[in-house]
């Protein structure tokens, strides 16, 4: 048997039995429990590799489960797709790679950083549930489907918030992000049957050939870019972000910057590939671009008066989601017309580099604010300074990453930031400058962050301060190097991991045919 | 005409869902308000699948060619998404009795640990 043909169901099964088998480990101690999580993830990076590699070589991959046979995607003499299919292109291939990295480097953090709580084995079922949730959601071709998988992710997420229940802004913060998730999740499940009701189908591929853009199908539109972007924490959606991702432990934070982007996933999955060129790109792609700015300028706004080092960095991490809608949001709004050729697939590929880019800085600066709290205790910008003295490694990791997130040559955000103003700047001027003044701003807030932590005379209470134990600088190190690599080669990442998911978008039709065979495409 | 009443039932009770979970001030009653919501959309899957005359899709009570089965698929949706919402529900009951442990309130505009 070709275990390679089972990979789309192996990267959401093996994390599954693994976050359930977690509790069972666990009482074989606790070096035990954390080892079999990290090879759980380890195995799971290794598939989602394949899988990518095989995807970019070969075209889309379909799933079928419970099938007759797993390529089998119509029933015999059917012309329709009745069984969850699972549908794995260039964009999901894409975004396993973001989730396996950060899952793996989330658990290998953790085994020090939350050492010495109680019920850590339900800590790792969780994250081990989270990492199956998304890769769920980033491989499924099935619309329902889809909806369990988000609400795996929103409750593991939840609980991950919510773990360190002796502080109360947790379960606050956890609680206000609950609410949220569940409405944003029924608006999921409520345009998921209006669109069941009207084509009886729930398979994306089926459904993107029949979908006729009716009064109904607009409202349904309405509700999943409303949910997925306040999944994703959008402006005016954003509210909870602040407040979860600083009550998060810090690796958690790092996993839950892929969970928002699970969230753009969805946006872009359903309005390129479920609607395409049936729904008005020109008003959607404008709403996407609006969403975009506004996040960019209330999160850069909002980031300036932060005292918490981990409040400042989620709020300037709301901007980065604005500068992805705002790429991929142009890409949008010319999609079928000749300029999407001449600058709409770049500014695409601009927003879904800066995507793998945001992953990995802004899990960095996160990172590098756990080690912090956990060695001093506090986030305050007040309290802290002097830090560099003790702490060099952790100082340099986040000069890599807070110049990586205000755009500075070398590191990948400047890549991915340089792609998104030249490409903008061809279809609005306007919103360019404004992007490039959010990312001077955002320079401003790093070097204050950066100063009030790190530089000046070390400060008495932290004068024992020591350097973060070794297995959460090799996340950090990784991370760093990242950035690094990817800012120092930008034409190999962009041509080997980003065109083909920006192409994978456009291209509507290779995604019906996987599914539905030739000749039945776009109608 | 009637053959939409369970679809206004079911908007309705999702529009009264949502306020109560936006605009109440008490954790209780907004974790009420989700479920409301959770009921609509619930009951809208559901009727969705309703067919007149239909006959339940089991083996051996398949019917005479040209009579009409029904697709079981709503009612599973349906049921996956009921238990879906039984575990979110369970969720923010279980947070609501640990924020109230932590402030001895569940008035939403007195537990503001996170502000700005």
């Amino acid at each position: 048997m070709d275990i390679l043909a089972h990979v789309p169901i192996l990267v959401v099964g093996i994390p599954l039995l693994g976050a359930f088998a977690t509790p069972l480990i666990g009482r074989a101690g606790a070096r035990a429990r954390n080892w079999f999580a990290i090879f759980i993830l380890l195995l799971t990076t290794a598939l989602a590799i394949a899988l990518a590699v095989s995807v970019y070589q070969s075209g889309p991959r379909v799933y079928v489960l419970g099938g007759q046979s797993f390529g089998f995607t119509l029933p015999s003499g059917y012309f329709f797709p009745i069984r969850i299919i699972l549908e794995v292109d260039g964009m999901s291939a894409f975004f396993a790679l973001i989730i396996a990295v950060t899952t793996l480097l989330g658990a290998i953090y953790s085994t020090a950083f939350i050492a010495g709580h109680s019920g850590l084995e339900k800590y790792y079922a969780l994250l081990l549930l989270l990492a199956a949730g998304m890769f769920g959601m980033v491989v499924t071709g099935d619309a329902f489907n889809f909806f369990v998988f988000l609400e795996i992710t929103s409750i593991a997420a939840t609980g991950l918030v919510a773990f360190r229940t002796g502080r109360a802004e947790s379960s606050e913060a956890a609680f206000k992000m609950m609410v949220l998730y569940n409405i944003g999740g029924l608006f999921v499940l409520l345009a998921v049957a209006i669109l069941y009701g009207q084509y009886g189908a729930l398979n994306f591929a089926y459904l993107a050939r029949l979908i006729e853009y009716s009064l109904l199908d607009v409202i349904a539109l309405a509700l999943f870019v409303l949910a997925l972007a306040l999944k994703a924490g959008a402006v005016p959606m954003h509210m909870w972000v602040p407040d979860a991702y600083p009550a998060a432990p810090a690796p958690i934070t790092m996993v839950m910057v892929a969970n928002t982007q699970i969230g753009l996933y969805g946006l872009y999955r359903i309005c390129f590939t479920l609607y395409g060129l049936k729904l008005t790109p020109a008003l959607v792609g404008w709403i996407v671009i609006i969403l975009g700015l506004a996040s960019i300028f209330i999160g850069v706004s909002m980031a300036v008066i932060q005292r918490d080092l981990k409040r400042l960095i989620a709020y300037s991490g709301i901007a980065q989601i604005g500068y992805m809608l705002l790429g991929v949001g142009v890409g949008l709004a010319v999609l079928g017309t000749p300029a999407l050729n001449s600058y709409g697939l770049m500014a695409m590929k601009g927003g879904i580099f800066h995507i793998i880019n945001h992953a990995f800085y802004e899990g960095l600066l996160f990172l590098a604010a756990g080690a912090i709290s956990y060695r001093t205790g506090t986030r305050n910008l007040d309290e802290l300074g002097g830090l560099a003295h003790n702490m060099r490694w952790t100082a340099i990791f986040f000069i890599i990453g807070g110049a990586a997130i205000a755009g500075l040559p070398p590191f990948n955000g400047f890549a991915s930031k340089l792609i998104i103003y030249e490409s903008v700047f061809k279809f609005n001027p306007i919103l360019a400058v404004i992007a490039l003044l959010a990312s001077i701003l955002t320079l401003a807030i790093y070097t204050r962050a950066f100063q009030s932590a790190f530089v000046g005379p070390q400060l008495p209470a932290y004068k024992d301060v020591r350097e973060a134990p070794a297995s959460m600088m090799f996340p950090m190190g990784v991370l760093a190097i990242l950035t690094v690599l990817f800012g120092l080669f930008p034409d190999l990442v962009v041509k080997y991991l980003v065109t083909p998911a920006a192409q994978a978008l456009v291209n509507q039709a290779q995604y019906i045919e996987a599914i539905l065979g030739a000749g039945l495409g776009v109608k | 005409m009637i053959a939409n009443f369970p679809y206004v039932t079911a908007i309705l009770l999702m529009i009264f869902g949502l306020y109560a979970a936006l605009f109440r001030r008490n954790l209780v009653k907004i974790a009420i308000g989700i479920t409301l919501m959770e009921s609509g959309v619930n009951l809208f899957l559901v009727s969705l699948g309703y067919r007149r005359g239909g006959i339940a899709p089991i083996y051996t009570l398949a019917p005479e060619a040209g009579e009409r089965m029904v697709l079981p698929t709503p009612q599973a949706l349906t049921l996956t998404s009921i238990v879906i919402g039984l575990a979110t529900t369970a969720v923010l009951l279980a947070l609501i009795v640990v924020i109230y442990r932590h402030y001895g309130t569940l008035d939403a505009d007195k537990i503001n640990k996170l502000r700005g």
